[in-house]
């Protein structure tokens, strides 16, 4: 299977519609170990993603991702924004030229977009960061074959959780030390939306 | 909640655009963005100094724009730093052809956006150069330290230094100084609400007050039993002092974190220079009032900044920004 323009279009506001349904919750866990305002950055940021990705008329997949790279870096503010904005862009120069992915370029993708984040953030794996999602989706997609809608879901979903007993090393849950264990990372679970996201767009293609 | 706002999503816009109103031969906004800058930017041939970060710190950033101190600062959503692309607007309305200069408060979001801003404009052959304000002792490792009320004496140095025509290294160089010489301490009574969330971002018992907490209300270093504005006086300045060795002149500010009144603010003041005559420290200058707020938490930070004849000077120059009056 290979996404193509459309698939990615889809992805994107997939994931838009998950930040809106979500925003409380994300919300709700930054008020605990952050400053409460991750859910409304990312409603914002993918919101007006979504909105520009749906006026305009796209060919390739590299564009969409580039588009949604300066959307979020442009709207959501934060550390949030440039660390997303990253993300995508990366996927985005990775693809670039392809009139659609397939899952060893996307994999590639994927992996040029943890390294930007963290070199970005100055970060890495284990500090209770949305690396903490990027990465495993990396590794998960070095190790397989195809694009398969449950794994997807199910390995964000796990990569995320395992947020829950780490210590915030990074962010503004750093401040919080000891008092982070316990909660899941924001940034992870805006992470495992966009993945979750990704695996129901895949779904609607098989 | 309770504000006196129209929507919850307007309230940068609609804040930008009504200082702006207050002072319009100061200031200007920046069209399509909430950059206020001077209003006679760019200075030719002067270094622009530029700052900003998540609005909702008042007077902080926008009230220290004017000559002799910011020449622009942008004004990012509440509590949240502004985009890159924001910041770079910043950048190409005050560069006067000396380079431009950021004043940046040490937070990953307020860092990494400033930063790409910066590689924007260097991109277009702007000559960027920096400062991260770490001055919260409140945190332990210097690293990740935050910037806040002592951010305000970094605006009116460098500013001060960039009016009188220093160049962009001297500028760097001065700002430098300040932030090894400063260091603050801060304390809450009450959380804050970030309007576009509508609730409180933590919650603090009626007789509990919280010691070392952030200006975004991120965590302190404990939470106990509210005291005397004495004890509390004590507790701020002391980690203060233990932290860096001050002695000859200084700096004080007594800042209020947005709905402590000036009484207790003042109450606060008599008990920090007492305690700084007791250690021989003279006090040069001391500033109470409101200058780095965290919308309406109540709560006071006190900081004090070591000074040498250069930052005297510069700290005693002339300052037409509508909130520092020097």
């Amino acid at each position: 299977m290979e996404l193509n323009v459309q698939d990615i279009a889809a992805w994107i506001e997939k994931s838009n519609e998950k930040m809106q349904a979500n925003k409380e919750y994300l919300t709700t866990l930054d008020q605990e170990i952050g400053d409460g305002d991750h859910g409304i950055n990312m409603v914002r940021g993918f919101q007006e993603a979504a909105s520009k990705i749906t006026k305009q008329d796209y060919t390739k997949p590299a564009d969409v991702l580039k588009d949604t790279a300066i959307m979020l870096m442009s709207k959501v503010g934060g550390a949030s924004g440039p660390l997303f904005g990253t993300a995508f862009l990366k996927l985005s120069m990775t693809v670039k030229g392809n009139d659609t992915i397939d899952f060893g370029t996307f994999a590639n993708g994927l992996e040029e977009s943890v390294n930007g984040i963290k070199q970005r953030g100055k970060a890495t794996e284990g500090e209770k960061t949305l690396v903490d999602v990027w990465s495993k989706m990396a590794d998960y997609f070095r190790r397989e074959k195809d694009f398969d809608q449950d794994k997807i879901a199910e390995e964000a979903k796990n990569a995320m959780e395992q947020t829950i007993d780490m210590m915030a090393t990074k962010g503004r849950a750093a401040y919080f030390k000891e008092r982070s264990i316990g909660h899941v990372d924001p940034g992870s679970a805006s992470s495992f939306y966009i993945f979750q996201a990704l695996a129901e767009v895949i779904g609607r293609r098989d | 909640m309770k504000k006196i706002i129209n929507d919850p999503n307007q309230v940068v816009q609609d804040m930008a655009e009504g200082m702006v109103a207050a002072y319009p031969d100061k200031l200007k906004q920046l069209p399509g963005t909430t950059v206020i800058a001077r209003k006679d930017a760019p200075v030719a041939k002067k270094v622009g100094i530029v700052s900003g970060g998540g609005s909702g710190h008042e007077p902080a950033h926008a009230g220290y724009v004017g000559k002799g101190m910011l020449d622009a600062a942008a004004a990012g959503e509440v509590f949240t730093s502004p985009t890159p692309d924001q910041v770079f607007e910043a950048i190409k309305a005050v560069n006067g052809g000396a380079g431009v200069f950021l004043v940046i408060k040490n937070y990953m979001g307020d860092v990494l956006n400033f930063e790409m801003a910066a590689e924007l404009a260097e991109a277009e052959g702007i000559q960027v150069e920096k400062v991260i304000v770490n001055d919260d002792v409140a945190i332990d490792d210097q690293s990740s330290r935050r910037g806040i009320a002592g951010t305000v004496f970094v605006h009116k140095i460098a500013g001060a230094k960039a009016e009188q025509g220093g160049s962009l290294e001297e500028i760097k160089a001065v700002a430098d100084k300040v932030v090894e010489n400063v260091r603050s301490m801060g304390m809450a009574l009450t959380p804050c609400t970030v309007p576009a969330a509508g609730t409180p971002s933590f919650q603090l018992a009626e007789n509990e007050m919280e010691i070392g907490i952030g200006i975004h209300g991120e965590s302190g270093i404990e939470r106990k039993e509210i005291t005397t504005a004495d004890e509390i006086a004590k507790e701020l300045t002391d980690k203060v002092l233990h932290d860096f060795e001050f002695t000859g002149d200084a700096a004080v500010m007594v800042n209020g974190l947005g709905s402590t009144p000036e009484m207790e603010l003042s109450i606060v003041n008599k008990q920090v220079q007492s305690i700084l005559a007791e250690k021989g420290i003279n006090v040069y200058q001391t500033f109470v009032g409101e200058y780095m707020t965290s919308l309406e938490m109540a709560g006071c930070s006190v900081t004090l900044l070591k000074l040498d004849d250069e930052l005297k000077a510069l700290l005693n120059a002339s300052s037409h920004a509508p909130a520092f009056h020097g």
